[in-house]
């Protein structure tokens, strides 16, 4: 089975989960002044849960025939890419995430940038270092003074919070 | 109009606007160069710039100069590099590329550069005669209306989206429309679909979810599979084109301005779509002689496309600025920005707030003089982010929508809902299923299921949908919009399959 009927078939569980609490499970707590109004939270979602459960069906079974057609990348042959880099980089942005706070932004986005040059190969480190550090003043102070938004830079402890 | 025209003139030339303009072209211009990165991811980026400005001319007019500023670096590195930056411009490479090998790039810029301009301002002008007018007849448009006029717009993307890929347009479409529903909705004052995450009580970030359908995916293409931009060798010289030059592309500009407005305005088709009909149209109305030249660096092949495409993204605020109702995936970003910053756009915008309609639309004009101004001169300069190393590039992309992320909602959650998107995201590319409809529907969600409810309450039940003819007609044109192209591919297979048609 091709990975776009794979796709469907989560999808189509997906929807099933949303029809169902949709249809059986919402509406057991509406106040009782609301049911008699025309419209409910829940009827929205019912149409929606049933017109996408028949268009998941419909690319499932194949009823839609379209031309093979291989994009950007053939994911059948994903070995030949450079997974290894992007899955990477993608470990690094989940790092980055949970340590933005507990880090303080000037350490964590010095480490995400110079890590990401890193992972895709770069190797002057002095290169590396320098670039991030004034990148990241540089947005740091844009960010923090010019749009006014609340950036902490140091870790907590060091500013004692 | 004239009114509108001089309150237009005074908000956009107020110097912070004109710097908004200066400043959204040139980034624009900067980072469409880049291949791989789109104007949605850069307009995705820059949103919460716009938004943390707080005024939304200013923003819009940023937004807007982000966008022109993109599809003229588009086409630059179309033309340099053979490597379009926007789909909208890989029509522009098949002459434009040609002749920047036959070592004529300056003038292939220079033609962009004028056609571009040329196309965007005939698509200003139009969009000032027929926006006001569409405006008026929407004004009497009723909440039931609205929601069939939503529905054709859905319906009309997922049919625009081609053959055997309606079903992945519908099915991304409603996907879009579900997650929507997550969260409190002002409508029923509780949360719905949260499965008890506080995280979830305001819904998904719209922010959040632009960068990851299209910035983040792109971005890890580029990784996945680096393009083999090759160096825009030789220097870019002479930016001069003669009088006999300049004679011959005038009327493919002038067709091709007019015609892909009109596309432009469909939702769903777009500059991509308006680009490559333009250089099929020009191309077989040539005379024979210059039919031959298109491909190998014919200039009119070249202004068609660029013209088009530009008068295109024009024609998307057309339907973006008088109904709301956004008909491509960058006009939808532009509709989230403004959601943000308490402007509805729709029929009443132009009468409400008149500064914010008209300055918009004379940004347009100030954005492709500009451009043409102050960009192709500086060509040459920027053309040198193409040789930015992609070590330092790739890890600067996703700092920016990271940051953009997280700027928005100010919660590292964020950061992870967006990583978790971009992989989903980044699969369902794979799979060539389209993500700006997940996208549109996402915006139109909250909208569509507001003015349902409205009708539904207002006639007891879903009987507006055959009280009301108009609701009616577009509500069968929706359908028939989906259906339509399905049942022309199945009769055109068994046709092939020689089986004879039932009627």
């Amino acid at each position: 089975m091709a990975l776009d009927r794979w796709i469907a078939l989560v999808l189509l569980g997906i929807c099933l989960i949303y029809g169902y609490t949709a249809w059986f499970t919402m509406d057991d707590t509406l106040a009782p002044f609301m049911r008699r109004n025309p419209i409910w939270p829940s009827t929205f979602p019912k149409v929606l849960s049933v017109l996408a459960i028949i268009a998941a069906l419909i690319i499932l079974l194949g009823i839609e025939k379209g031309e093979p057609k291989i994009g950007d990348i053939d994911y059948r042959r994903l070995g030949d890419y450079k997974i290894g880099q992007a899955l990477m980089l993608l470990g690094l942005m989940v790092a980055y995430a949970l340590l933005l706070r507990p880090a303080g932004f000037l350490f964590s986005t010095v480490g995400f940038l110079a890590g990401g040059s890193f992972i895709l190969g770069e190797r002057r480190w002095i290169m590396m270092l320098l670039v991030s550090g004034i990148a990241t003043g540089i947005v740091w102070y844009l960010v923090q003074v010019v749009l006014g938004i609340f950036l902490r830079p140091l870790p907590g402890f060091l500013v004692g919070g | 109009m004239l009114e509108g025209l001089l309150i237009g003139l005074q908000t956009a030339l107020s110097l912070q606007n004109l710097l908004m303009v200066i400043g959204g072209c040139l980034i624009g211009t900067f980072i469409g160069m880049l291949p791989g990165l789109g104007p949605m991811s850069i307009i995705a980026i820059m949103i919460p710039v716009a938004i943390s400005m707080g005024d939304p001319s200013a923003a819009l007019i940023l937004l807007a100069g982000v966008y022109y500023g993109a599809i003229f670096g588009g086409s630059t590195s179309s033309i340099l590099l053979n490597a379009p930056g926007v789909a909208g411009t890989v029509a522009s490479s098949f002459d434009g590329y040609p002749m920047a090998r036959q070592g004529k790039a300056g003038k292939a810029l220079t033609i962009a550069a004028i056609a571009s301009f040329a196309g965007g301002t005939i698509g200003a002008l139009l969009l000032m005669v027929f926006a006001p007018a569409l405006s008026s007849v929407a004004l009497l448009f009723h909440s039931a209306e609205y929601f069939a006029l939503m529905v054709v717009g859905l319906s009309a993307i997922a049919a625009f989206a081609g053959t055997g890929q309606v079903a992945k347009a519908m099915l991304m479409t409603l996907l879009g429309l579900i997650m929507a529903t997550v969260g409190e909705g002002a409508l029923f004052n509780m949360p719905r679909f949260t499965m008890g995450l506080m995280d979830l009580q305001s819904g998904f970030g719209f922010i959040t979810l632009a960068m990851a359908m299209f910035a983040l995916p792109e971005a890890l293409f580029l990784v996945l599979k680096p393009k083999d931009a090759g160096s825009a060798d030789g220097e870019i010289k002479d930016l001069r084109i003669s009088r006999a030059e300049a004679k011959s592309i005038a009327p493919v500009i002038g067709r091709q301005s007019i015609q892909g407005f009109f596309i432009g305005v469909l939702p769903g088709a777009g500059a991509t779509i308006a680009s490559f009909l333009g250089y099929a149209v020009e191309r077989n109305i040539a005379p024979k002689k210059e039919q031959e030249e298109f491909g190998k660096g014919s200039i009119k092949g070249l202004a068609a496309p660029e013209t088009a495409n530009n008068a295109a993204c024009t024609g998307s605020f057309v339907p973006l600025l008088t109904l709301g109702i956004p008909g491509s995936g960058t006009t939808a970003i532009l509709l989230g920005a403004l959601i943000a910053l308490n402007v509805t756009p729709g029929p009443r915008l132009m009468l409400d707030e008149p500064q914010v309609f008209w300055a918009v639309i004379m940004s347009m004009f100030i954005g492709n003089l500009v451009l043409l101004v102050l960009n192709l001169p500086l060509i040459p300069y920027i053309a040198k982010v193409l040789s930015v190393p992609r070590n330092y590039l790739i890890p600067f992309i996703l700092f920016f929508t990271l940051m953009g992320a997280y700027i928005g909602q100010n919660n590292a959650t964020e950061l992870l809902l967006l990583v978790g998107f971009g992989i989903f995201a980044t699969i369902l590319r794979f799979a060539d299923y389209p993500l700006a409809p997940l996208l549109i529907g996402f915006i139109l969600g909250g909208m569509l299921e507001d003015n349902f409810s409205r009708s539904m309450q207002l006639y007891d039940g879903v009987s507006f949908i055959w009280e009301r003819p108009m609701t009616l007609g577009l509500l069968v044109i929706a359908v028939i919009l989906v259906i339509l192209p399905s049942y022309r591919a199945r009769r055109a297979k068994l046709r092939s399959q020689g089986v004879a048609d039932g009627d």
